[in-house]
């Protein structure tokens, strides 16, 4: 018996590509004369635009036009909301793909300029005169949603995009009568720039004899595009073709589809000759998606010995100036869904106010509400531990759902799908020393240091997830994924599926599960994806569903092919189906093992074809459709150990340690780094990531100079260890783990600086807890 | 991403450069404060006159002194063994320049003209009593570190003025140090506090000091400097030179959005407390 493929740490196969530079992304792809795209973008968060000039713009050398709304008219639709979510009053304003007649947010587009040359185009887009009439800008989502707030969107009274709260109050209302203590916070997730490393990109090509539009684009779902582009454009779907080529990461900030993308397709129909558009860094601050940006007013009560009974929160997000692709969904299903945690929580509430604001619009990054619900849940238990005067670690001890193994239902109306809270925390606490630290916490404050340890125990909802479901909450679309396993001739495997990768390294994990229910050698399997002329459906690459539910997808697609393989190897060694064995990709009759048919025997035989058995098809492929048959939860535990120098406010990360469940891991590498970008990222956001607006809604965090992207030295080695809970409806048992570190990491972090600051009176400081805030707030507690 | 047209020269000489000057530009040398500002077009010169390989501003000398040409980068500066025995805070401080690729290509001469207040060199060159050399249209004239800054982004350098290099005294015999509290974001000066002390026997017989980042500019400190000067550079001292140097840079102050002012003072005390006792190592 060979090493099994499948729980094998081998190197990402994307990876020289991608380190070496050879990498093809969007703005590398050239094509002759090709036009470039400026956008004159608007410098101010909100204002009435009383006139453009573009005469001096139009008259300068390599410009071959300058439009704006006007010019499209009804050429292009308004960018549709695709996540309408039900019972919420929802209001989907128009969000055209220039402004018309009025500007949003500081980058809202109002005229785009095409040049021959990139320099070009942006000269001529200086050159666009635009008068405006500024008017008061709103960039909190509470004070938006308040009196005397500017309207920002005639059709949307009082800013309120929806209001969400599908659970019982008076039920809510009654725990926390019934309950002993309430603690409560007002909490501000801020909001983050999601920085992928490739900015966005998108290139349009329209063939008028054909009437086909090829848009290559960064997207982490071309499929998605497809549908938009064409309804936004009115060409027919089968016109439209989007190519993902290499994409430099997205984590959320590529699935929408924005206003750039739709305009290089005008444009490109409009003059006949392909069209490019690339952003800046600047304008990646300015106008992709940002994350979060919740103000949340929550409470928890509990009794004195320490049993939950309950969680609210009333949760002002902000939407920034339209509502984006998915933005409707995040604050509401992806979180208020998810208040129990891991937690015997019998009673949650959760009212989410949608609200439009003069800041960009806000959309999926990386955990999308989960983050945001894990935080608060994990905070409040903090509060409650201080509050009822129980070590923390032991308050959730005590509160741990017990192990199950196959469905389990909550409060919050979803089934879990399995888990073992109690051994991944049990596990983590152990590693960490829990007990020790705390003795050497007390040593280290007699000498005037402040070391603080913060637990997060979590359960997320990913691996979207059951159309059925994603219909019933107003997600316009399946969730569902589709895979082609297609064997050449030769025995080479081409596996083409619907959701688009970008970084995750699924390129290789999917090889893996193919290759260990196939048994082809994994370096002779192709994972296709990102084109949807040549890829077959699918829903894309976000909410930690690619291994999950494609991953599914080519698992069941293989096993069709390994049971058409094995009547053939059957028929073909004149021996009974049920006589045939096999072991790493080789065929046996049962008692006669030097008579075998090698996988690659049997694809060529399925080729050929001269010996079929009766009924049989030619060909060696198979496909499949897969809709999940509910999410899947990972979990887990994740500790930190900070120490705080109350001198300076600095706050030195010393220990980190994760233990996190996905089911069997395939490729215990490809895990480990998707913890530690997760962590990163989560980390950052308690430490240091954070939009800053001025009053005006002017963006003040718009370079990497004020905006602090995480920095490798403020990380110690991570000690990461694992659980294994296997979902019990998946076909190879795997859940997701693309943002389970996100999720889990924020409130870790958070939670360990505020204990190390408990000796100090501080209770509260708002994310990113920089130097100077952690600094002032303990000279405030001083004073 | 998208600078304004420009034209570009490359001078072989300081003549050349000069020269080129007069008819207007901008001296390039590593580029990584100008290009910037060009591509986000904050500055858009019409002639770029690159500097970088005029022989007469390379190198690093010490023959009793230090003279730096203004076109050594900060990694050669760094690097220096020569920079390292005779003013080891320059050293330090250019060794913590940005990152790898920053201190290959950023120049001693380019940091100093550009003036941007978060930047490490010229807090050193504050306190070690640095000297800049200047050679313009009309002659060379030679201008103390302290009274070449200004002002944000000002200098003494008037239009069409070239840095050729700097000057500094050998601080060999002086214990001398650099320590800075990196801006997390950027990484460049939140504060940043250069000393240069004498010791004789136990007692500091001078202190020289110099605050930046926090600063408009980098400023040098009177108040701290006489709190040490005299004493064994003990707790005492060290307190009470922690908070005279703040109100020494109380006029200057600067701060941003994440990092006001007030933080930035009090933090002088503490990163002065912390470069002495590098100093003293
Ligand atoms: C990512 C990044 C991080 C950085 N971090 C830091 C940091 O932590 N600390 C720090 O101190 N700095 C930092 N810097 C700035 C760095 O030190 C720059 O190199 C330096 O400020 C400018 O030097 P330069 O040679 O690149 O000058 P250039 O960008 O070429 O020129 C800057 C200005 O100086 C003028 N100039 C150049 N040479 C001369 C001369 N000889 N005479 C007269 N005028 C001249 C130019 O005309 C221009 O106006 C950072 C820069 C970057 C890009």
């Amino acid at each position: 018996m060979t090493t099994r493929i499948f729980g094998s740490g081998i190197k990402r196969r994307e990876d020289p590509r991608l380190i070496t530079g050879e990498a093809r992304y969007t703005d590398d792809i050239k094509l002759p004369g090709v036009l470039h795209m400026a956008v004159v973008r608007s410098p101010y968060a909100h204002a009435n635009i009383l006139s453009i000039d573009s005469s001096a713009a139009e008259a300068m050398e390599g410009v071959v036009a300058v439009y704006t709304s006007e010019d499209i008219g009804d050429g292009l639709a308004g960018l549709p909301t695709a996540w309408l979510i039900p019972d919420s009053d929802l209001k989907t304003p128009e969000h055209p793909a220039l402004a018309k007649g009025k500007v949003r947010y500081v980058g809202d587009g109002v005229a785009i300029v095409l040049a021959d040359d990139r320099y070009r185009a942006q000269d001529a887009a200086d050159a666009v005169v635009v008068e405006y009439e500024e008017l008061p800008a709103v960039i909190d989502p509470e004070e938006a949603a308040g009196e005397g707030a500017p309207l920002i969107h005639d059709d949307v009274e009082g800013n309120i995009a929806f209001t969400w709260a599908p659970f019982d109050e008076e039920a809510s209302n009654a725990a926390f009568e019934a309950a002993d203590v309430v603690v409560s916070e007002r909490i501000l997730q801020q909001r983050l720039l999601p920085t992928a490393m490739e900015p966005r990109s998108a290139m349009a090509q329209y063939n008028a004899a054909t009437e086909e539009l090829t848009l290559w684009c960064t997207s982490q779902n071309p499929h998605i595009h497809r549908f938009i582009i064409s309804a936004v454009t009115g060409l027919n779907e089968n016109k439209v073709r989007v190519i993902a080529p290499e994409v430099g990461g997205g984590f959320g900030s590529k699935i929408p589809c924005y206003p750039d993308e739709a305009l290089v397709s005008w444009a490109a129909i409009k003059l006949g000759v392909p069209v490019k558009w690339t952003e800046t860094r600047s304008e990646n601050y300015l106008i992709t998606i940002h994350g979060r940006d919740h103000v949340q007013h929550v409470e928890m009560a509990a009794s004195n010995d320490g049993k939950i009974l309950g969680v609210r929160a009333t949760v002002y997000a902000g939407m920034g100036g339209y509502l984006s692709t998915a933005a409707p969904g995040i604050p509401t299903i992806l979180h208020g869904l998810l208040y129990v945690g891991p937690y015997t929580i019998d009673s949650v509430y959760c009212k989410s106010i949608g609200v439009m604001t003069n800041g960009t619009p806000t959309d999926a990054y990386r955990g999308a509400g989960r983050p945001e619900a894990t935080f608060l849940l994990e905070r409040m238990v903090d509060n409650v531990a201080r509050e009822i005067g129980m070590d923390p670690a032991e308050l959730r001890r005590r509160n741990l759902i017990p192990a199950f193994e196959d469905g389990h239902d909550v409060a919050a109306g979803l089934t879990y799908d399995s888990g073992d809270y109690p051994a991944a925390f049990e596990k983590a606490l152990d590693m960490a020393g829990y007990g020790d630290f705390r003795r050497q916490q007390k040593s280290a404050e007699a000498e005037g240091r402040y070391l603080g340890i913060g637990v997060t125990a979590y359960t997320e909802m990913c691996g979207l997830g059951p159309s059925q479901v994603a219909g019933a909450v107003g997600f316009q679309g399946g969730l569902w994924e589709s895979a082609t396993v297609r064997v050449t001739p030769t025995g080479k495997v081409q596996a083409l599926i619907g959701a688009s990768p970008h970084g995750q390294g699924s390129e290789t994990t999917l090889a893996q599960i193919i290759a260990d229910e196939l048994g082809f050698p994994v370096d002779d399997i192709e994972v296709i994806h990102g084109d949807t002329t040549e890829t077959p459906m699918g829903w894309g690459t976000y909410g930690s569903r690619t291994t999950p539910v494609t991953g599914a997808a080519l698992a069941q697609a293989s096993r069709k092919l390994k049971d058409k393989a094995r009547a053939l190897a059957a028929h073909l060694m004149e021996a009974n189906v049920d006589d045939i064995e096999y072991a790493d990709g080789s065929f046996s009759v049962k008692g006669s093992p030097d008579q075998a048919q090698s996988i690659q025997d049997v694809a060529l035989m399925a080729h050929l074809a001269w010996n079929m058995p009766e009924g049989m098809d030619p060909g060696f492929e198979e496909s499949q459709f897969y809709d999940p048959p509910n999410f899947v939860y990972p979990f887990g535990t994740h500790i930190a150990i900070v120490e705080v120098h109350a001198e300076t406010g600095e706050i030195d990360l010393q220990r980190y340690i994760a233990v996190d469940d996905c089911g069997p891991q395939i490729n215990p590498e490809i895990v480990a780094g998707q913890i530690h970008g997760g962590v990163v990222q989560g980390v950052a956001q308690a430490l240091c990531e954070g939009v800053v607006y001025d009053d005006n809604g002017q963006l003040l965090t718009g370079s990497m100079m004020d905006y602090c992207m995480p920095k490798a030295d403020m990380f110690p080695n991570f000690e990461l260890g694992e659980t294994v809970t296997p979902s019990p409806h998946h076909p190879v048992g795997v859940k997701g783990v693309g943002e389970t570190g996100t999720i889990a990491s924020t409130p870790t972090v958070y939670n360990a600086v505020l204990d190390a600051l408990a000796p100090l009176g501080v209770n509260q400081i708002d994310m990113p807890l920089t130097s100077a805030k952690v600094w002032s707030a303990i000279q405030d507690a001083r004073s | 991403m998208w600078p304004n047209k420009f034209d570009y020269l490359r001078a072989g000489s300081v003549a050349e450069a000069l020269a080129s000057a007069a008819d207007g530009g901008k001296f390039l040398a590593g580029g990584h404060s100008l290009l910037p500002a060009m591509k986000l077009r904050l500055d858009s010169p019409e002639q770029l006159i690159d500097i970088g390989r005029i022989p007469e501003l390379q190198g690093i000398s010490a023959n009793g002194a230090l003279t730096i040409g203004a076109a050594a980068t900060h990694a050669e500066i760094a690097a220096s063994s020569d920079v390292q025995t005779m003013c080891a805070a320059l050293a330090s401080a250019c060794g913590q320049v940005g990152d790898q690729a920053v201190r290959n290509f950023g120049t001693i001469g380019g940091n100093i003209a550009h003036a941007d207040p978060a930047s490490d060199p010229p807090t050193v060159l504050v306190a070690c009593g640095a000297t800049v050399n200047i050679q313009g249209a009309d002659g060379a004239r030679s201008v103390a570190a302290q009274d070449f800054f200004i002002d944000l982004f000002e200098t003494a350098l008037e239009d069409g003025e070239l840095i050729t290099s700097l000057s500094l005294p050998n601080c060999s015999d002086c214990q001398c140090a650099y320590v800075k509290f990196p801006h997390p974001a950027s990484r460049y000066a939140i504060v940043g506090v250069a000393v240069c002390l004498k010791m004789d026997g136990g007692s500091c017989a001078q202190a020289d000091v110099a605050v930046g980042g926090a600063t408009m500019k980098a400023v040098k400190c009177a108040g701290a400097e006489a709190a040490l000067t005299g004493t064994t550079l003990d707790d005492a001292a060290l307190s009470a030179a922690a908070e005279a140097v703040k109100a020494d840079i109380a006029d200057d102050l600067i701060g941003d959005i994440a990092y006001p002012e007030a933080y930035r003072q009090q933090m002088a005390g503490v990163f002065l407390k912390r470069a002495v006792a590098a100093a003293q190592g």
